[in-house]
C-alpha cells in the first residue's frame, strides 16, 4: 500500500519548483512514523522552519495566491475592457449559474470529455501499451528507432508540431489529402474533434509507452514463460499474466494523461476552438471567453474553477480505484523516470498549472 | 497524514496569499501620473506599438516608423539638446489578438508610450480607464495643436469619446464590392459592373458559378474573422436595409432588417455561391485574400485595405501583379433602390485607426510631441511613399488621392454615403453577437433560430429596454 503513494505523487510534482518538492517530502514521510518530537537533522524547529519557508512562500505566491485570486475574480463581473474593468462588482454565484445554462459551456464540457476519452484514456493508453508490448523483444535498433520517433513527437515544441499538423491536414495542398487522394477535404473543419484526438494520441503516446515499457520489465519472465508453455494466446497472456502486475501503472498512467489532456491548450494552435466552437475544449473556452472578443474575465475565472474541480473529482476517483484494487507497486523507477521526462510537455504544463498539481497532491495524501 | 500536510502547507500559504491580495489592492485600480512630469528631461525613451511589422502585416507602416519617424524625431529632439531614443514594437497578429495584447499592457500600467488602436476600441478602453483624454495626459496645449483643423469632424469622431479627444485619428476607410475583371470577362459580365440591389449581386454571382474552381462571392461571416465580419458583412448589408445597428438609443434586435441580412448570408453560403468552410477557418480572411489574388474569388466585399495593403503589387501581403487591370470595384447597393439608410441607393461603412498616448507614460510631453510629429503633413506624405490612403489630413488628401483610382473613388463617391459604428463601450460585445449570428447561419442553422439566439444574447448585453425589435 504505502509503496504506491510515492510514485503517484512524484508523477505530477515536477512542475513545482525543486525547492518546494524537497521541502515537502521529508515532513510528509516522517511525521506519521516518528511524531513531531524527533529532530533527525538537528536543526531545531525554528531553523527547520526557516529552511522550509522559501518553499512555502513559492507555493503560496505561485499556486495558492493565483487559485484564490481566480475564485475572487470568479464572483465578480470583471472584464478586460469597458466600465467593468475599472469598477468590477461582486455578482455572487451569477457566473456559475450562467455557466449551467450556457450551451457553449455544455458543448465545451462534452468536447473535453470526447477529447480526453478518445486521445488519452483510449488512444495514448492503448497505443502506448501496444508499442511497449510489441517492442519489448524487438531488436535493439528497431526498438530504439521507434522509441526515438515516438519521443520526438512528444518533445518537439507545440507550436512547431501544430504548424506541421496544419500543413498535413490542410484543405488545399495538405499532405494527407495528397497521400489519401481525398483532395479538398478540410479535416480540421469537417472532423475537428477526430483530428484533435488523432493529433493528441500521436503527440502524447510517448509517455504511456515509456511507462509501460518499465512496467513490463517488472512482470516476472517465469510467469510469461509458463503462460507460453500452457499455450496461452497473446491476448490471454496480456489479460491474465501481464495486466494483474501492471494494474497500478495503468491507473497511474491514466490519471496523469487524463489530467494533462483535460488541461491541454495545444488544440488552440490547431483549430482555435473552431469551426463555430466545435473543437472548443475547456481550456480553449476559458481562453476565448477571457481574452478574445468579449473579454469576460469574471465568467472565465468561474469556468476555470469548475475545470479545477472536475480535475479533483477525476483524481479522487482514480485514487479510490487504486485503493480498492489493492495493487502492488514495485515500479518506482519506471514511473519516476517517465514522469520527470514529462516536464518537457510544456504546452500541457502552461495551462495545466494549478489544476494538475493540486490533483496530484490529492493522490499523494 | 492528510491534516498534517494540510496545516503545514495551507496556513503559511494562505498568509502569503492574503498578503498578496492586500498588496495588490482591489481589481481595476490604477495610479495617477501628471502631464508635466519629466517635461525637461534630457534623456527620453519612447516606445511606439502598432499592429504592423516589417516584412509582414502593414509592412509599410512599420517601415515608415523605422525609416522616417524614428530618425526624424530623434533629429528634431537633438536640435533641442534632448537625447531621444524611440523604439518601435511591431505586431503581426489578428486584430483581436492585438487588441487583447494592448488591453493587457494598458491594464497593468505597462506597454508602449504611444499605442495605435482601432477607433472603435476607444470607448471601451476609455471606460476601463486604460486611456485618458489627451488634455489630461499631455496638458491643455493639446487642444491648441493646429493639426486638428486639418482633420474633418467625422474623422475626428474616431478618436473621440463622450465629447473628449482620446486619440489622433490615422485616417479613414470605405468599403466596396471588389470584383475580378478577368473572371467577369470569362463569364461574359461587364467590366464596369455596378449592381443596383443585392438581388442583382447574387444574380451576377450565379453567373460566375459556371467558372470551374471559382468561388462566385465571398462576404465575411462567422466568428474567426472577428470585427471583419461585422464591418465587411453585417453592417454594410444592414445599412442597405435602411437601419443602423444603433439609433435613437436602441440597438437592432431580431428585426426584419437583421433577418434580411441573415437571409442574404444564407442565400450566399447555403446556396453554394460562397464557400462556407472558408468562413469557419481560423485563417479564413487571409485565405480569402490569397484566393482573390489568385483569380479564385469573383466578388469580395472588402475595405480599401484590400486594394492598398493586400493586393498591392509591391508590398501587399497577397500581391497581385495585374491588380490595376484586373480588379474592379462597385458601390455596395441597398437592398432596394432608395431603401438604404437615409434613403440612399448605395451604402458603405467606415472606420479607421487612431493613435493614443499611454496614460502611464513617463514622458507625456515628449509623447505628445512625437504624436504631433507623426501626424504632421510631411510625416503622412512620407508614410504614403507613393501609395495612397485616405489620411486624416485634408491638406494631404487633396494632394495624394488623385493619383489612385480606387481611393479617389472612395473619397469622392463612397465617403459621402458612408456610416460609422457607434462609439459605445458595448459595441464590441454587440459586434461579437452579430458575428455569432452569421456563424450560425453559415454553419447551417435556420435564419429564424440564429436571429432568436442573437436577440437573446443582445438582451443580455444591453438590457431589454434598449433593444429595438420592430
Amino acid at each position: 500500500m504505502t509503496t504506491v503513494a510515492p510514485p503517484a505523487s512524484a508523477g505530477p510534482t515536477p512542475p513545482t519548483p525543486p525547492t518546494g518538492r524537497r521541502g515537502r517530502r521529508p515532513g510528509r514521510r516522517r511525521r506519521p512514523r516518528s511524531g513531531a518530537g524527533r529532530d533527525v537533522a538537528g536543526l531545531g524547529a525554528l531553523r527547520g522552519a526557516a529552511f522550509v519557508l522559501p518553499a512555502l512562500g513559492t507555493v503560496g505566491v505561485f499556486l495558492l495566491f493565483p487559485a484564490l485570486w481566480t475564485i475572487y475574480i470568479g464572483i465578480t463581473d470583471y472584464r478586460l475592457t469597458g466600465e467593468q474593468a475599472r469598477h468590477p462588482e461582486v455578482v455572487g454565484a451569477a457566473n456559475y449559474t450562467r455557466a449551467l445554462d450556457d450551451p457553449l459551456f455544455g458543448n465545451s464540457l462534452w468536447i473535453t470529455l470526447l477529447f480526453v476519452l478518445g486521445s488519452a484514456v483510449i488512444g495514448q493508453n492503448v497505443l502506448g501499451f501496444a508499442l511497449a508490448w510489441l517492442l519489448r523483444r524487438a531488436a535493439g535498433w528497431l526498438r530504439r528507432t521507434v522509441e526515438a520517433l515516438v519521443l520526438l513527437a512528444w518533445i518537439l515544441p507545440s507550436t512547431v508540431v501544430a504548424y506541421l499538423w496544419i500543413t498535413v491536414l490542410d484543405r488545399g495542398d495538405g499532405t494527407l489529402n495528397a497521400l489519401a487522394g481525398t483532395g479538398g477535404t478540410a479535416w480540421l473543419l469537417t472532423y475537428p474533434v477526430a483530428s484533435l484526438v488523432v493529433f493528441n494520441t500521436w503527440r502524447g503516446t510517448a509517455f504511456s509507452m515509456l511507462l509501460y515499457s518499465s512496467a513490463l520489465a517488472a512482470v516476472p519472465p517465469s510467469q510469461l514463460e509458463t503462460a507460453r508453455m500452457v499455450g496461452a494466446s497473446g491476448w490471454q497472456t496480456v489479460r491474465d499474466v501481464v495486466f494483474p502486475h501492471i494494474r497500478g501503472h495503468v491507473l497511474t498512467n491514466t490519471l496523469l494523461i487524463t489530467l494533462w489532456t483535460a488541461n491541454d491548450f495545444t488544440p488552440f494552435l490547431l483549430t482555435a476552438g473552431g469551426p463555430d466552437h466545435r473543437s472548443e475544449v475547456l481550456p480553449v473556452f476559458v481562453y476565448r471567453t477571457a481574452l478574445e472578443g468579449a473579454g469576460d474575465l469574471g465568467y472565465a475565472s468561474a469556468i476555470s474553477l469548475l475545470l479545477l474541480l472536475a480535475n479533483l473529482v477525476v483524481a479522487l476517483l482514480y485514487v479510490r480505484l487504486l485503493r480498492a484494487r489493492g495493487v502492488d507497486g514495485g515500479a518506482d523507477g519506471g514511473v519516476d523516470g517517465g514522469a520527470d521526462g514529462g516536464a518537457g510537455r510544456s504546452a500541457g504544463r502552461g495551462v495545466d498549472g494549478g489544476a494538475g498539481r493540486s490533483a496530484g497532491r490529492g493522490v499523494a495524501t | 497524514m492528510r491534516r498534517t500536510l494540510a496545516t503545514t502547507l495551507l496556513a503559511p500559504g494562505l498568509a502569503v496569499a492574503v498578503a498578496g491580495l492586500a498588496a495588490s489592492g482591489c481589481l481595476g485600480q490604477s495610479e495617477e501620473t501628471s502631464s508635466g512630469q519629466n517635461a525637461g528631461a534630457k534623456d527620453v525613451t519612447l516606445t511606439v506599438t502598432a499592429n504592423a511589422v516589417a516584412g509582414g502585416k502593414n509592412a509599410a507602416s512599420a517601415e515608415w516608423m523605422d525609416k522616417y519617424v524614428i530618425p526624424g524625431f530623434v533629429a528634431q529632439q537633438r536640435a533641442k539638446g534632448v537625447n531621444a531614443t524611440v523604439k518601435f514594437e511591431g505586431n503581426g497578429g489578428a486584430d483581436e489578438q492585438y487588441k487583447t495584447k494592448i488591453a493587457l499592457d494598458l491594464k497593468t500600467g505597462g506597454g508602449a508610450d504611444i499605442v495605435n488602436l482601432d477607433g472603435i476600441w476607444v470607448g471601451e478602453f476609455a471606460d476601463a480607464d486604460y486611456l485618458r483624454p489627451l488634455v489630461e495626459v499631455a496638458g491643455p496645449d493639446v487642444d491648441k495643436w493646429d493639426g486638428w483643423r486639418q482633420i474633418p469632424d467625422a474623422v475626428q469622431d474616431l478618436g473621440r469619446f463622450s465629447d473628449q479627444r482620446y486619440a489622433v485619428p490615422n485616417g479613414t476607410d470605405g468599403r466596396v464590392l471588389y470584383f475580378n475583371k478577368t473572371l467577369f470577362a470569362q463569364a461574359g459580365l461587364p467590366a464596369d459592373w455596378q449592381p443596383a440591389s443585392w438581388d442583382e449581386v447574387l444574380a451576377t454571382a450565379e453567373k460566375l458559378r459556371a467558372l470551374p474552381g471559382v468561388i462566385p462571392i465571398q462576404v465575411n461571416g462567422g466568428t474567426p474573422m472577428g470585427e471583419a465580419t461585422t464591418m465587411q458583412g453585417v453592417l454594410p448589408m444592414l445599412v442597405g436595409t435602411g437601419a443602423e445597428i444603433y439609433s435613437d438609443g436602441k440597438w437592432q434586435g431580431a428585426t426584419p432588417n437583421l433577418t434580411t441580412v441573415l437571409q442574404t448570408y444564407q442565400r450566399i453560403y447555403g446556396g453554394g455561391l460562397g464557400d462556407p468552410l472558408l468562413q469557419q477557418e481560423a485563417k479564413g480572411r487571409d485565405k480569402s485574400f490569397q484566393l482573390f489574388s489568385e483569380n479564385k474569388i469573383g466578388i469580395l466585399l472588402e475595405s480599401d485595405y484590400l486594394w492598398r495593403g493586400v493586393l498591392e503589387p509591391a508590398k501587399g501581403v497577397a500581391k497581385m501583379a495585374d491588380r490595376n487591370a484586373a480588379v474592379g470595384w462597385a458601390k455596395i447597393p441597398a437592398f432596394t433602390q432608395g431603401g438604404g439608410v437615409r434613403g440612399q441607393d448605395f451604402v458603405s461603412m467606415s472606420g479607421g485607426g487612431v493613435t493614443a498616448i499611454n496614460p502611464h507614460t513617463k514622458y507625456p510631453q515628449q509623447a505628445w510631441e512625437l504624436l504631433q510629429f507623426m501626424n504632421s503633413a510631411d510625416a503622412i506624405k512620407a508614410q504614403l511613399a507613393g501609395q495612397a490612403r485616405i489620411t486624416q489630413r485634408k491638406d494631404v488628401n487633396s494632394e495624394v488621392l488623385s493619383g489612385d483610382p480606387l481611393l479617389s473613388f472612395i473619397a469622392e463617391e463612397v465617403l459621402p454615403l458612408t456610416a460609422y459604428r457607434p462609439g459605445l463601450a458595448q459595441y464590441p460585445q454587440v459586434s461579437a453577437a452579430l458575428q455569432q449570428a452569421t456563424a450560425d447561419v453559415v454553419g447551417g442553422k435556420a435564419v429564424a433560430d440564429a436571429a432568436r439566439a442573437y436577440q437573446e444574447a443582445l438582451v443580455k448585453i444591453v438590457g431589454e429596454d434598449r433593444v429595438a425589435t420592430g
